[in-house]
């Protein structure tokens, strides 16, 4: 008994799922924000919308095409991606020697576009889309029911935020990326095409977002409004992390994502909002973020 | 800026007094004429809006700050006038000194957690604060959730001034229009307002010159949520009503577009601006959610091409440094 | 085929005039380096030094005028393209990467021409930097940074080389051991642009010199014009 609510395990483990599980879409997300923050300097407001992109891209794949998830979890990332890096390379970089305000702007006005539009296309409700076959089911451990499905996107995505960081620490590609990102003046000064490397940048963190919403697709339903649901509490997430640390960014994610599910369990009525208040205090506290290089 | 002098021959005022002067007037005509021209209820949204938008264009035009949280101002007050008025019975004057008082409050702790972050952080965490508030607005019982508080009664100003009388109505919210514009006037043409521009074009500068800037920033966070609160209430009194649409995220969008098209840190851009967007919501009602799309379109297209607003433009065409 | 390399040079600067901002630095400068050579410009803080690799780099905000690179008008070039025509720069504050290891800076610049000098050399000529491959960039001393700066871009196979103040602030010790490296790279055909401010240092390796001042080249000599009556002047002019 804890608070006064009478708690099973199967209720405890229950949650600690769920949380695991929008611990990874956080994780993935606030990623793709800090990559693209360190490279281009800009926080992407469109975000919360390339990852509504993604999953409807996932969507029209497998109801237009006939192409099953497995395509999607590869098309989809590609195709958003694909539409990421043509926004930076048309618009994004009329911006650059700007007061990165006007950046934010622009992806934040890009945002209410891309949500306009499949609004208005696709309405409010939202559109089912199946489990993969190959995934549904569930094992029994005993003190829980584990769905397949969900312990999938648990360890996919801790292998694509481990993958990528260790793209960018480890790899001659991530050295590339670091020294743009820190100097990108001298990067280029050493022959080394940096515009070019911005865009792919964006194109990335934008396939992540893409990919962190096939992988929401089976879960929550595909609605137009799922990307502005989420954005407010990966804002959050991304602001208790700091912004310097990709690392950072997928410990925060995932913790909070847990923190989040086991608030629903002792204290419901606050699950909403303790993200918001761990960042009031941790910016009481630590304004650069937990893990953060810079005020 | 200006090659002028300050100081003109004896009796002239100067120059930049001048301009403001000849554009003050121009819009005390055009808000005397309006209630005719078009109807009144809409300019007096229109007013309102006007003002919401002159209270965040303090934040980023003045101090280089972009509150994309705004609406959470806006809202709130709009929520505790109603209920003030509605509930408690008050004076609508004192309703909207409430709903101005929740909201400088709300400013102020909204303020301190995030004045100390800089530019692109504190955006975050303004759409952060605000959606707590948005979820506090959905759950508690006394803002009745999607339904809002509705029938708020006009009242009579100051026990004297019967609200429900249009042409009164019409009045009092000009005035509590222009009180704010001026007030706003008077905060950026100030030693508070000239420090604030030290402290946006050079920080490091102005610390070292021994400012605590932290606190200018707050105190022009603080004075930016009130005006918000004051559109707000009044919103309330004039519609009668308060709903989710007031603190939800579009309404912070809705203002940053208003500035934006309208002309950052220009006196006038933010009321031309408000006008705008009103006019083309009202215009484009009828397309759904085609607004949407048109006004994000609209954002990108001025961030692109026209980042100077239209009041921006038109100062620069006439080299006027006032607007 | 050696006779006509020797004949035209490989650097031609004309009219090269620079902007920081609405700063207006550059006020046109005109000087050339010959294949082969070593070339230092002097002058006092201010004069424009930095300024003027920085422009023929293409890092400079904004530019106009001539630079001529191994046959090809470079002013209007992209850095990047500037140098894969076979540039480089060891800038003075020598922007050695925090966020990569040693070993992840020395490999980071890209070949842009055959003939760069193979690990092994570098490493014969830097020992110290073998031996702290795993570091992290910040935590590299002063003098180890200027090697690393210098030894990553021989790696690339660029044969012009510009070097600003590569002994600044550094022992004795060092500056003796970047002199010597000069000489070794001069020996191997690399041809060198340096501005120093120690002229003392200068004039161990360099061929010709010019002062700058104000933006401008002011006087160009070589090492045959340097007499007693001259130094003086000279001196005078350095502010030394």
């Amino acid at each position: 008994m804890i608070f006064g609510h009478a708690i099973t395990a199967q209720q405890l483990f229950g949650q600690l799922l769920i949380g695991l599980i929008n611990g990874s879409f956080y994780a993935l997300l606030s990623l793709g924000l800090a990559v693209i923050f360190g490279m281009l300097n800009i926080v992407n407001f469109a975000h919360g919308a390339l990852y509504m992109m993604g999953a409807f891209v996932a969507y029209f794949l497998l109801h237009e095409l006939g192409l099953n998830y497995w395509w999607a979890l590869i098309g989809s990332p590609l195709i958003v991606g694909a539409f990421g890096a043509l926004v930076e390379r048309t618009l994004l970089v009329r911006l650059r020697g700007l007061d990165p305000l006007y950046s934010l702007l622009l992806t934040f006005g890009l945002a209410l576009v891309i949500e306009g539009l499949f609004q208005n296309y696709f309405g409010a409700s939202g559109k089912p889309y199946a489990i993969p076959p190959q995934l549904a089911g569930a094992h029994n451990l005993g003190f829980m029911f584990l769905p397949n499905y969900r312990a999938w996107v648990i360890g996919f995505s801790g292998f694509v935020c481990f993958a990528t960081w260790f793209l960018i620490e480890k790899t001659r590609v991530g050295a590339y990326l670091r020294a743009a990102t820190e100097n990108p003046t001298m990067t280029r000064a050493f022959g080394l095409n940096v515009p070019r490397m911005i865009t792919l940048t964006y194109g990335f963190g934008v396939g992540l977002a893409a990919l962190a919403g096939v992988l929401a697709a089976p879960i929550n339903q595909v609605r137009p409004g799922m990307g502005a649901d989420i954005i407010a509490v990966v804002f959050a997430v991304v602001v208790i992390g700091g912004m310097g640390s990709i690392l950072g960014a997928i410990i925060t994610g995932f913790t909070l994502g847990v923190v989040e599910g086991l608030t629903k369990v002792f204290y419901p009525e606050a699950s909403n909002t303790v993200v918001f208040v761990i960042m009031a205090v941790v910016l009481l506290i630590k304004p650069a973020g937990l893990f953060g290089k810079v005020a | 800026m200006s090659a002028n002098p300050i100081v003109t021959p004896a009796g002239a005022l100067p120059r930049e007094t001048r301009q403001f002067a000849v554009a003050f007037v121009v819009m005390l005509a055009l808000i005397a004429v309006a209630p005719f021209v078009a109807y009144p209820f809409f300019v007096m949204q229109a007013l309102c809006f006007a003002l919401f938008a002159c209270a965040f264009n303090l934040l980023i035009g003045y101090v280089g700050l972009l509150s994309l949280g705004h609406a959470m101002f806006l809202g709130a007050a709009s929520y505790v006038c109603a209920h003030a008025a509605k509930v408690w019975g008050l004076d609508p004057v004192l309703a909207i000194l409430a709903g101005v008082a929740c909201s400088t409050i709300l400013g102020f702790v909204a303020g301190a957690l995030s004045i100390r972050s800089q530019g692109i952080y504190f955006a975050m965490i303004t759409v952060a604060l605000s959606q707590m508030i948005f979820f506090f607005c959905v759950e508690a019982p006394f803002t009745h959730g999607e339904d809002g508080i509705q029938g708020v009664p006009q009242g009579r100003a100051l026990g004297l001034i019967d609200l429900s009388q249009p042409a009164l109505l019409y009045v009092f919210v000009a005035v509590v229009f222009l009180f704010g514009f001026l007030t706003v006037y008077r905060a950026v043409n100030s030693p508070f307002g000239e420090i604030l521009k030290a402290i946006r074009e050079n920080e490091p500068r102005a610390i070292s010159l021994g400012y605590r800037v932290q606190r200018y920033k707050l105190a022009a966070f603080v004075l930016s949520a009130a005006l918000a609160g004051l559109a707000g209430a009044t919103k309330a009194i004039v519609g009668q009503n308060a709903s989710l649409t007031d603190v939800a995220f579009a309404m912070s969008g809705e203002v940053v577009l208003m500035t934006l098209l309208g002309g950052m840190g220009t006196l006038y851009g933010p009321v031309v601006g408000a006008i705008v967007v009103v006019s083309m919501q009202n215009y484009l009602a009828q397309y759904g959610q085609w607004v949407t799309v048109i006004q994000g379109g609209v954002f990108v297209a001025c961030v692109l091409m026209f980042r100077r607003g239209i009041v921006g433009e038109i100062a620069n065409a006439l080299k006027w440094t006032s607007l | 085929m050696a006779t006509a390399e020797a004949a035209a040079p490989t650097l031609v600067v004309s009219g090269l005039q620079a902007w920081y901002g609405e700063s207006h630095v550059l006020h046109g400068v005109d000087f050339e380096v010959r294949p082969g050579e070593v070339v230092t410009l002097l002058g006092r803080n201010g004069a424009g030094k930095t300024t003027t690799l920085k422009a023929i780099m293409g890092i400079v905000g904004k530019r106009s005028g001539s630079v001529v690179f191994a046959g090809r008008e470079t002013v209007g070039l992209s850095s990047d393209r500037i140098a894969r025509l076979g540039m480089a720069i060891c800038p003075e504050e020598r922007a050695i990467f925090a966020s990569l290891s040693v070993r992840e800076n020395l490999l980071l610049p890209p070949r842009v021409a055959p003939g760069g000098l193979t690990l092994e050399r570098i490493f014969a000529l830097f020992p110290n930097l073998a031996e702290r491959l795993a570091s992290g960039g910040g935590k590299l001393s002063g003098g180890e940074q200027q090697m690393l700066a210098i030894a990553r871009i021989l790696r690339t196979g660029a044969r012009f080389l510009m070097l600003d103040e590569p002994t600044e602030g550094l022992a004795p010790v060092i500056i003796r051991q970047i002199g010597q490296t000069i000489a070794e790279l001069k020996r191997e055909g690399f041809t060198i642009l340096l501005v120093e401010q120690n002229f003392r240092f200068a004039a161990t390796v360099s061929d010709r010199y010019y002062v700058m001042e104000h933006g401008r080249i002011g006087i160009g000599f070589g090492n045959s014009d340097l007499d007693a009556n001259n130094m003086e002047k000279l001196h005078v002019r350095l502010g030394v």
